[in-house]
């Protein structure tokens, strides 16, 4: 049977696609064996970049869950004066250029900033610490998780919550019992590409938090500071990234197809846009 | 036993306002079609929907009294609401579904409803039939002291449906709490409640046996909602009865006063079929060939001309009826109600 003339188009196209996406990654393989990748991490260069991507990346994220967690519940339930802008305004930093964050947040907790005299007041400095690093992380990641929670919690059926309350559960117990683990898998979501978005953040942390080794030098910042010293291990630190965010992804997806169920509307990956 | 008692409750809905008061102490079921506000009338009683003015108790215990800015949350009221589509917790367990109230181990509930075979699996893998024991079980385990269940048998298949009916008959008399059941099937109705309701557009029209329904309808609605042929035609006293002239020249003999624009309500059940001009005291004779028949079980509806009698399958094989066959539908003067006039409108008139 001969295919038709569109079908072809469309596969060869497709193939171009897939391969335009694989290669940056394919070509940082193809540089670095994996026994080169574990010997870089004798270069202090990476081995401190690592840990202070780690330790940022995890508390910007718990940050992320504690607070976003109780905004996008209360985004998906209620509907209140101003809820558009609440929601627009929950998912500004996704479209915000990463510098421009970073300038806001100087110009938000700097010295000089809004709040600087406060925090000056109080004998705190942010900017160019760790914690500056852990704000502009938690800034610029948080739509990512909030976004994908709203839908969740949106796609729990209400008459859950409500056979909840006939059985004489109150508004907590519901929310710990029914409403969390039933968003369990679109939560879980959120926070894998939040967490994504967190380790590969650069423009926002290099304006508020410098780029210090050891002190707020993130992977990406490292491999932008190495780049031109020791391309080696560029691709090293490149290399973990990779494979952290394929990681995260794969992870994702099992554990997505593995607690399949109960709410089959909120399992898919990218969930759909809230904003309106 | 604590009765419930509604009083003056009003809930504004999209179109229309549910207005309704009701008192019962054993099972009354709210029979009406969907959109008729059956479903608000039971989330007010559970705390899901708040009404804008009335009055809501359980015996002495006041649940929402909009006079005193009462109104107790969901939580606080001993309710069990069984939801049309049942909302079990897909995530838990039929045993974790029925402790969820935390009140009782689920073991007697999986006895009582047999289903302890499903004690472990999950709601999504159970059939129609199952989720409803579950369901009910979960709300029965709660202790309510109203139990409301939302169109208990509209999920089930005419299959599973009858032997479900006579089941939750046999539970809901042996309960021993008020029961209130929606449903828009006046047979399901009949079957499981003492007293019934035909609620429609927010509004009681007539409550009362579901016998005395049938036997006296209010008006045209409940007259078919209780499954009566509804004739409409123009009336005229003459002698000791009313004739009355439909659409098609037929005349209907009614003992029942009427005149001008009436509607007439005739059971099924009380008109005979033969092939033969009947020779007896029915006054009414209507005369064409078979338009449909449908088996309903072991009864058949036989259309002819403008009514719908409903025989025996028995009578129906000796009488060798089919679709076609010229036959006689005749019912008496007496068995013949005016259930709406439109000049003298002591019933109101109603649309849909």
């Amino acid at each position: 049977m001969k295919r038709p003339l569109l079908a072809c188009l469309f596969v060869a196209i497709s193939v171009v696609t897939l391969i335009f996406l694989a290669l940056p990654i394919v070509a940082i393989f193809a540089h670095t064996t994996p026994g080169h990748l574990l010997d870089q991490f004798s270069n202090p260069v990476v081995r401190d970049a690592f840990v202070v991507s780690l330790k940022t990346s995890l508390i910007a994220q718990a940050l992320i869950v504690v607070f976003g967690t109780p905004t996008a519940y209360l985004l998906a339930t209620r509907r209140f004066r101003g809820h558009a802008v609440a929601v627009t305004l929950v998912e500004l930093p996704l479209v915000l250029p990463p510098a421009v964050a970073g300038i806001g947040l100087l110009a938000a907790f700097g010295r000089l900033g809004l709040l600087g005299s406060t925090f000056d007041a109080l004998g705190i400095t942010l900017p160019f610490t760790q914690t500056a690093v852990t704000i502009a992380v938690a800034y610029v990641a948080s739509p990512l998780y909030i976004r994908q929670a709203i839908a969740a919690f949106e796609a729990t059926d209400p008459n859950l919550t409500a056979a909840s309350r006939t059985l004489g559960a109150g508004p907590t117990r519901t929310f710990f019992r029914v409403v969390l683990p039933l968003a369990r898998a679109g939560l879980i979501a959120g926070l894998a590409l939040s967490f994504a978005r967190g380790l590969g953040e650069f423009g926002a942390t290099i304006m508020f938090a410098g780029s210090l080794q050891a002190v707020t030098q993130t992977l990406p910042l490292a491999i932008y500071a190495e780049f031109d010293r020791n391309f080696d291990a560029t691709l090293a630190v490149s290399g973990v990234l990779v494979l952290l965010s394929v990681a995260l992804l794969l992870g994702l997806r099992i554990g997505l197809t593995w607690q399949r169920s109960p709410s089959k509307r909120s399992s898919y990956l990218f969930g759909p846009s809230v904003s309106g | 036993m604590a009765a419930l008692t509604l009083e003056e409750i009003v809930v504004p809905l999209r179109s229309f306002s549910l207005r309704l008061s009701l008192e019962t102490d054993a099972t009354v079921a709210l029979v009406g079609p969907s959109g008729a506000g059956k479903t608000t009338v039971l989330r007010a009683i559970a705390g899901l929907v708040r009404p804008a003015s009335g009055r809501i108790a359980s015996g002495h215990e006041v649940w929402f009294d909009s006079a005193r800015q009462l109104s107790l949350a969901p939580d606080r009221r001993r309710v069990g609401l069984v939801f049309q589509d049942y909302a079990l917790f897909p995530h838990l367990t039929v045993r974790q579904n029925i402790e969820y109230a935390r009140r009782h181990k689920a073991d007697d509930y999986l006895e009582r409803f047999s289903i302890r075979h499903l004690e472990q699996a999950r709601p999504p893998d159970l059939s129609g039939g199952e989720r409803q024991r579950v369901a009910l079980a979960r709300a029965l385990a709660r202790d309510p002291d109203v139990l409301l269940l939302d169109e208990p048998l509209s999920a089930l298949d005419t299959h599973t449906k009858a032997g479900v009916r006579a089941e939750l008959n046999d539970l809901l008399r042996g309960l021993g709490i008020p029961v209130l059941v929606v449903t828009h099937d006046f047979e399901d109705a009949a079957a499981l409640a003492s007293r019934v309701g035909v609620i429609v557009e927010g509004r009681l029209r007539q409550i009362g046996a579901p016998g005395d329904l049938v036997a006296g309808p209010n008006d045209p609605f409940v007259a078919s909602f209780t499954g009566a042929n509804l004739l409409h035609g123009y009336g005229e006293q003459t002698g000791g009865v009313t004739r009355v002239r439909l659409l098609d020249g037929t005349v209907v003999s009614t003992v029942d006063d009427g005149d001008g624009d009436v509607t007439l309500a005739v059971y099924p059940w009380d008109i005979t079929v033969s092939i033969v001009p009947p020779n007896d005291s029915a006054m009414n004779v209507v005369n064409a060939p078979i338009r449909g028949i449908a088996e309903l079980g072991n009864r058949v509806r036989v259309s002819i001309g403008p009514v719908s009698a409903e025989i025996t399958a028995d009578s129906r094989n000796r009488l060798g009826l089919e679709v076609g066959t010229p036959a006689y539908a005749s019912f008496k003067a007496t068995g013949t109600r005016v259930v709406a006039n439109g000049r003298r409108g002591h019933a109101r008139q109603v649309s849909g």
